[in-house]
């Protein structure tokens, strides 16, 4: 048996038949659906999501207080009051010192 | 009107994945005429053509649009191929004698008189692919792109990702490949 010889025949034989194209009935649909599943389990993605909503609420909460405090009056000057107290504090001594003599 | 190619994909890359399909739809018979030459079972078939689509989407970021989807979308598809093929190896050193009938008509044909054994013949169509399924993965794909879809040394270096002496190497070493599984064929049928 020519080996050489049959080799070349097989090979032109499977030149002469090449296989058909046809595509499975709604192929495409259920490529779609399996992207669309895949989309909603990836745990990145969950975890994008998460992350959005978790901004999201934060931005939300931010401006309200944001609003809160703008719109709240200024109830006393209690600032004042402290920045005075710790002046008065550091010069105490001071103070003491010159009463001393 | 109907979106060209660019469109679609600049619209599946903002987030429109609803565009994928019609390139789903567009290019599927050519996934699956590559997938039936190196798998037999239509199970098979369907499972690697899903899997170059699932791939597709994820990597299509990837597509430069330098050269047209469709060569993109092949080298793709010839990798997923053969990454099936070295993940799907069957037994290929089982012995020759379960050939059917007319495979072995045909054979007796060609040893009497090669020139009566017709390339046309379903029975050659049989044999050649009982072949390919012994051939190693790199030797059937090889022997698929160079010999029988009739690719140059440099498309399917490109498709492969091989470098072009690597592709010759591996063209040499599975011609080599196929001729002894023949030889083997002819051992186990005659002796």
């Amino acid at each position: 048996m020519n080996i050489a010889e049959l080799q070349t025949k097989l090979l032109a034989a499977a030149r002469a038949n090449p296989p058909g194209d046809r595509v499975p009935y709604a192929f495409e649909k259920r490529v779609m659906a399996l992207l669309a599943a895949r989309a909603a389990t990836d745990p990145l993605v969950l975890w994008i999501r998460g992350l959005w909503r978790a901004a999201v609420s934060c931005a939300v909460i931010a401006l309200l207080l944001g609003a809160w405090a703008f719109l709240n009056p200024k109830a006393s000057t209690n600032a004042d009051d402290l920045s005075q107290n710790f002046e008065n504090t550091l010069l105490a001594s001071v103070d003491q010192n010159d009463q001393a003599q | 009107m109907e979106q060209t190619e660019a469109d679609l994909i600049a619209a599946v890359l903002r987030g429109n994945a609803a565009s994928f399909e019609p390139l789903v739809q567009r290019y599927s018979p050519r996934v699956f005429a590559t997938a039936r030459r190196y798998a037999r079972r239509e199970s098979e078939v369907e499972d690697i053509s899903q899997e170059v689509w699932l791939k597709a989407f994820e990597k299509l970021k990837s597509f430069r649009g330098e050269a047209p989807f469709e060569h993109w979308l092949m080298r793709l598809t010839v990798r997923t191929c053969y990454d099936f093929l070295r993940g799907h190896q069957r037994n290929r050193e089982s012995p020759f004698s379960d050939l059917t009938e007319p495979e072995n008509d045909w054979l007796e044909r060609f040893v009497v008189q090669p020139e009566t054994a017709s390339e046309n013949a379903a029975a050659a169509k049989l044999l050649v692919e009982r072949i390919l399924e012994r051939l190693s993965p790199q030797a059937r794909l090889v022997i698929t792109l160079l010999e029988i879809e009739d690719r140059s040394v440099k498309e399917i270096a490109q498709l492969t990702g091989w470098s072009v002496p690597l592709v010759k190497v591996r063209a040499f070493r599975a011609r080599a490949e196929m001729r002894r599984i023949l030889a083997k064929m002819a051992t186990d049928k005659y002796l």
